[in-house]
């Protein structure tokens, strides 16, 4: 029966016919392998495909897909512990702090309680669909959430949206996955493309805010796809928004020195760089800035091996002032209240600090639930039209959002990015200005000047 | 683009280049003496690397102070290699030769990789750091010292090949090894100090690149396919055409970078010696 249902499931909906087009024989036999793995998994925990389980009317199952095992299992298990904080305050276990969004818990939904069933999709594609699969058919959820990785977010959302079911995802930063008109696919977290362009807009406000011109920028990527993807949405925005290009420089990862690199940024003077490095190459980058005694105005890293936890540690001092994106940052708390009493909650409950990816999981569910609420109903359809209707205000948010509110495609159109800058040894919010903790310090000071 | 910046790429890929020369010095000695391609030996540069990082993590000896023990322990490292891997290889075809070294420089990088962690290490605060100014040029000191570490060893090397017996019984084995026999020099012990010299070689490239370059398990990688181009431009086997061409492919990399674009550095070097294959195979100083 199963083997059946899953080999021509793909037939039924539209969005799985132009799957159809394509050679359909590895594809049968991957489904069947699909279908197969199901099988065990769900031999596995023990329950019969016939016969599943009967749930109590107020409880209201929703499926969470993490890495819960292999590589990035150690993520998996702070998303999981921050998803099961937030189900915490929806079912009113623990008193939450006033304001926060999911707080208010189900009232329309008489007070009934969420329970969150846990998938682990170990990093795979494949796996991720597995179990999104089980979780909709003999779970019997009536949402999910997750998947951390994208490509996993990917294919786990594919089965959601056959199904027709509502996939939340709350920290995937891949800019294709909103791209895909899918009906039932939501996304709170910015995406890739969003955070490349806050550099642009803040250097819009940068020049304001200062009086200097900001426009003639260096960019300054390592050369593989990451790299190449950057520098191809960098060169848009510049010729959209007039700023000027000074250098361009795709550079391989894998080098023993960068002296022609920085040596031909140095000569094009460009007043702010934008770089996207590894930590390798961010650390020998920075050692040859000092060397030729070179700095822009502001050095602009896109994340990645400037925001490793190895690269303050090893690079000291010489770290200091270079400004990076994020997605959210403790001192956040010293703004937004809600961010440290939840914190505080966190740490009681699981010993460690909200990061980026905590943070955004336990926003997830607590935009689901607040969609539920509103839904007043557990149909698929009640949730859908709730989430199309979510419009949470920054106040009810543990992030440095303006809020919570989606667009046609499902992405929400109120979530932003954070700059931060190296202040003192610690990532510190310099932008947006309404957020930042600490002012810009700009420009970057020289290096004989420390 | 002005003489200013000329110069300034210039001073820049000599300084590179130097590295690149004590690095492939110990490569072609070891070639020389005894026609082994050392695979292994951008690993020895990294366990040089390492053992500056931990005297100075443990024993806050700075790496340049601690120059003279790392030269010592990859000298070790070099014979105990030669010892236990080499020896039981001389006489096996070319094709296994290469294996073994191929395969010591996998389980030399995974043991690095299981016991130090594949993080990513620098040398917080060396006796010499900061930069040096002439006139519009500058140049770090700690590049400098890097550098001029280099021409006193490559230098140091060549004093003792051409003016101390050792050194000479050495030169004559790289030129005869029957002969040498013949005249009453032990090939084994020769060939056990060829490994020593040439490991504690790049050991000293590997210490003295420690106070400005990352410490890390793969960081042999990033050297070794240069010291290559390094070793062919200069003719296998010879010391002075290894330093000469270090200078040389220093100077182009940096320079083909700058005029022609750092994405292409890579290819520059490469086509180098792409080129000196096809018109000089025994490269500029090699045995004929």
């Amino acid at each position: 029966m199963r083997f059946a249902a899953a080999i021509t499931e793909p037939t039924r909906t539209p969005d799985a016919r132009a799957e159809i087009k394509s050679p359909t024989r590895r594809r049968t036999l991957k489904h069947m392998l699909a279908a197969a793995a199901l099988l065990t998994t769900t031999a596995l925990t023990g329950i019969g495909f016939g016969a599943a389980p009967a749930h109590a009317e107020d409880e209201i199952r929703i499926g969470v897909i993490y890495p819960l095992t292999g590589a990035a299992a150690s993520t998996g298990v702070e998303l999981k512990a921050a998803a099961e904080l937030a189900a915490a305050i929806v079912n009113k276990e623990i008193p939450a702090p006033p304001g926060l969004v999911a707080g208010i818990g189900l009232p329309n939904l008489k007070g009934a309680k969420i329970k969150l069933i846990f998938g682990d999709h170990q990093g795979n594609p494949q796996v991720g669909a597995t179990e999104a699969e089980r979780l909709i058919t003999s779970e019997k959820v009536v949402a999910l959430t997750g998947a951390y990785f994208s490509n996993v977010t990917a294919t786990a959302s594919q089965v959601a949206e056959r199904y027709g079911v509502p996939f939340l995802n709350g920290e995937s930063s891949s800019a294709s996955l909103t791209q895909r008109k899918f009906k039932w696919f939501f996304r709170t977290t910015p995406h890739d493309d969003l955070f490349v362009g806050n550099f642009f807009t803040f250097l819009g406000d940068m020049e304001k805010k200062t009086g200097d011109k900001l426009r003639n920028i260096a960019l300054f990527n390592e050369n593989t796809l990451w790299g190449n993807e950057t520098t191809k949405l960098q060169v848009k925005l510049s010729e959209e928004q007039k700023f000027t290009i000074a250098e361009k420089i795709l550079y391989p990862a894998k080098t023993t020195q960068m002296t022609s690199e920085v040596q031909r940024i140095k000569a094009s003077a460009p007043a702010v760089i934008m770089q996207s490095s590894y930590l390798g190459d961010a650390i020998l980058s920075m050692k040859t800035y000092k060397e030729l005694g070179f700095l822009p105005k502001m050095l602009l890293a896109n994340d990645a091996g400037f925001n490793d936890s190895e690269f303050l540690k090893t690079m000291g001092k010489d770290g200091e002032f270079v400004i990076s994106r994020e997605v959210w940052a403790l001192d956040q708390a010293e703004r937004n209240p809600l961010i440290k009493q939840v914190n505080d909650l966190m740490q009681k409950r699981s010993g460690v600090n909200f990061n980026g990816n905590s943070a955004r999981a336990f926003t997830g569910i607590a935009v689901l639930a607040d969609a539920l609420d509103r839904a007043g109903s557990t149909k698929p359809d009640a949730i859908r039209e709730a989430l199309q209707k979510t419009d949470i205000p920054a106040s009810g948010l543990i992030m440095p959002w303006k809020g919570v509110k989606f667009d046609a495609s499902g992405q929400n159109e109120l979530g932003t990015g954070i700059i931060v800058q190296v202040q003192g040894g610690q990532y510190v919010t310099v932008w947006p200005f309404d957020v930042a903790t600490k002012p810009v310090v700009y420009p970057m000071p020289a290096w004989d000047g420390r | 683009m002005t003489a200013d910046i000329l110069i300034q790429v210039l001073v820049s890929g000599l300084l590179i280049g130097l590295i690149y020369a004590l690095v492939a010095v110990g490569l072609t000695l070891i070639f020389g003496v005894m026609d082994i391609v050392n695979f292994a030996h951008g690993e020895f540069l990294m366990l040089g690397m390492y053992a500056s990082f931990w005297a100075f993590a443990i024993f806050a000896i700075d790496p340049i102070v601690a120059l003279p023990l790392t030269a010592l322990l990859l000298f070790a490292v070099g014979v105990i290699v030669y010892q236990t891997v080499i020896r039981r290889i001389l006489k096996a075809p070319m094709l296994s030769q290469i294996f073994a070294t191929f395969g010591l420089m996998i389980l030399l990088r995974g043991l690095a990789q299981f016991f130090w962690k594949p993080d990513h290490r620098l040398i917080p605060h060396s006796l010499v750091s900061g930069n040096i100014a002439l006139g519009s040029v500058q140049f770090g000191l700690p590049q400098f010292v890097a550098a001029l570490g280099a021409v006193g060893v490559t230098g140091a090397l060549w004093m003792f090949l051409h003016r101390t017996r050792l050194g000479t019984a050495l030169e004559a084995t790289a030129i005869d090894r029957e002969a040498a026999t013949l005249m009453g020099i032990d090939g084994q012990k020769m060939f056990a100090l060829a490994w020593g010299i040439g490991a504690a070689c790049a050991g000293l490239a590997g210490g003295l690149i420690a106070t400005f370059f990352p410490i890390f398990p793969e960081v042999g990688s990033n050297f070794i396919l240069i010291a290559f181009v390094v070793v062919v431009l200069g003719g296998f086997g010879s010391v002075t055409g290894a330093f000469l061409a270090g200078i040389i492919v220093g100077l182009i990399e940096v320079l083909g970078g700058f005029l022609i674009g750092p994405e292409y550095k890579t290819a520059i070097v490469l086509s180098l010696l792409l080129i000196v294959l096809l018109v000089r195979p025994r490269g500029l100083l090699g045995k004929a």
